[in-house]
């Protein structure tokens, strides 16, 4: 597939639901290597539009262009009822056919393939979550999707795994959209920033964005002080543990 | 003897059916298409056609309906499977009072047969359960995926709402073949209890599909025992069985935290 034609393309697409807008006028186009990262308070339709590229929900109006096939999810919530045995293992096949090698290969990438033989039930919010995600890259996707995929985890673990999703980008060479309400840590290597509520509010480089007069409304100033703050390097990494690497 | 390769039948189709009604919690779901069963023994008498066939026609109308009326109304779940099973219920009744020409053996329907297992019915079940498991392997992983997150199946392309619809059809078809067996009043209760079972010593859902055949079989041939020499009804006793099994495991669950 050439480069330039987009991965996904959004085009004034809104969602009605009981005679209310949740989402209107959405334009928006993910191209491979990108990471597009959709900011916005609760309820500003972040979700919605994520499922309107997904084709989970239908537009009422405007159009979806999607130009790959090859897409992952990792969406924001899944409860798994007790009824259910199910392993992460089972887990990481329940859309694809893997064999166990490249199970945990796709486990190590995200640091959890001691997870293996695990209940999914009894892992932590963090776990779950890298285990969401591990699941989602062995798809080797085209686009991916994330939904809030540092809900749950520590402040560690949150540089660790957007290190992580930055990672992914490069390697797969896919496009990617980053779901995240955390105003104060969109990251320095997302290309594209859609700020929302229920509409697009502004959009640009982490930067434009951060100087945007609405985007300061929305979020107030240290937040527009804050943003692509997250630059700084460590010396030290950690290991599962907590404790210090050498 | 007929009885028993019957009930090993039925036994058989219902572990892994009962496996996703558990997973789903179609519990009541599954009490409701039982009871509109009874509409549809009814039905089959008045037109004169196969039994088995009336139900599954009929069950399949009642769950298409309570699909559609879910898009409709604002009822909530529960309110509108009470409706519909209730409903279909008293229907069929009515119909049997009517029916006086008819000589009906309520009770049977209610609480399953032994005696009036023919080997048209064994075909039935053996034939007819063979194609519902093969349905079921055929949509198991669009289906399983659309258990653990619809969303997700549907994001990566699983086609879940197909699954949905052809996993109602199936349970529309289990009950069809087990009305006879079990009775209307019960056929729920094997569809849930040897899965619930299983559960308790299953770490995936393949080793619990397997445990809740193991569980259903040992059920069948356990009530039908009891069915024969203390001349109980063979749905109750089945369902009896079923549920000391679910004891006994427990303890064995216990046990195993125990060890652990």
């Amino acid at each position: 597939m050439k480069k330039n034609i987009p991965l996904v393309k959004l085009n004034n697409s809104g969602v009605l639901r009981e005679k209310k807008w949740l989402v209107k006028g959405i334009s928006l186009e993910i191209y491979r290597e990108q990471i597009v990262t959709l900011i916005g308070p609760n309820g500003s339709g972040k979700t919605t539009t994520a499922k309107i590229i997904l084709k989970i929900i239908e537009p009422n109006e405007g159009k979806v262009e999607l130009n790959t096939k090859k897409i992952a999810y990792v969406p924001q919530k899944i409860n798994i009822d007790w009824a259910i045995p199910l392993r992460v293992i089972d887990f990481m096949n329940i859309t694809s056919k893997l064999n166990v090698s490249s199970i945990m290969d796709n486990l190590k990438l995200t640091g959890v393939d001691h997870l293996l033989y695990k209940d999914l039930i009894n892992l932590s919010g963090g776990e779950f979550q890298r285990v969401m995600i591990a699941r989602a890259i062995a798809k080797r996707p085209e686009l991916l999707i994330l939904d809030e995929p540092v809900q749950g985890v520590d402040f560690n673990g949150e540089i660790k795994l957007y290190n992580l999703i930055k990672n992914i980008s490069n390697n797969l060479k896919c496009g990617i959209l980053l779901i995240s309400h955390d105003i104060h840590f969109v990251m320095s290597s997302t290309d594209h920033v859609l700020c929302l509520n229920g509409h697009v509010c502004c959009s640009g480089t982490p930067q434009d964005v951060a100087k945007n007069p609405s985007y300061i409304e929305l979020f107030g100033e240290q937040a527009a002080s804050s943003i692509a703050l997250y630059k700084h390097n460590h010396d030290h990494t950690h290991n599962q543990d907590g404790s210090i690497k050498t | 003897m007929r009885a028993l390769i019957a009930g090993i039948g039925m036994a058989i189709v219902a572990g892994p059916l009962g496996c996703f009604v558990i997973w789903r919690r179609l519990a009541y779901f599954g009490d409701t298409l039982a009871h509109s069963g009874l509409l549809g023994v009814t039905l089959g008498f008045v037109l004169n056609i196969d039994l088995s066939f009336s139900v599954f026609v009929i069950s399949g109308i009642i769950a298409l309906l309570l699909l559609v009326l879910q898009k409709k109304t604002k009822l909530a779940g529960d309110s509108l499977l009470g409706l519909l099973a209730h409903s279909s219920l008293a229907i069929g009744l009515v119909i049997i009072a009517i029916l006086t020409t008819i000589r009906f053996d309520l009770m049977g329907l209610l609480l399953g047969d032994i005696l009036s297992v023919s080997m048209n019915d064994i075909l039935i079940i053996w034939i007819g359960g063979g194609i519902l498991l093969l349905v079921l392997f055929f949509i198991w992983k669009s289906l399983f995926a659309a258990t653990i997150s619809y969303d997700l199946a549907k994001a990566e392309k699983m086609s879940p709402e197909i699954s949905n619809y052809i996993f109602t059809i199936l349970l529309a078809g289990i009950i069809a073949i087990s009305i006879k067996m079990i009775g209307v009043l019960l056929i729920t209760g094997l569809l849930l209890i040897p899965p619930a079972m299983s559960r308790n010593f299953s770490n995936s859902p393949t080793k619990m599909v397997i445990f809740s055949i193991i569980g259903g079989t040992f059920s069948v041939i356990l009530g039908l025992y009891c069915s024969l020499y203390l001349n109980t009804p063979s749905g109750p006793s089945i369902i009896v069985a079923a549920m000391m099994l679910f004891i006994l495991s427990l303890f064995f669950k216990k046990g195993l935290n125990i060890v652990n």
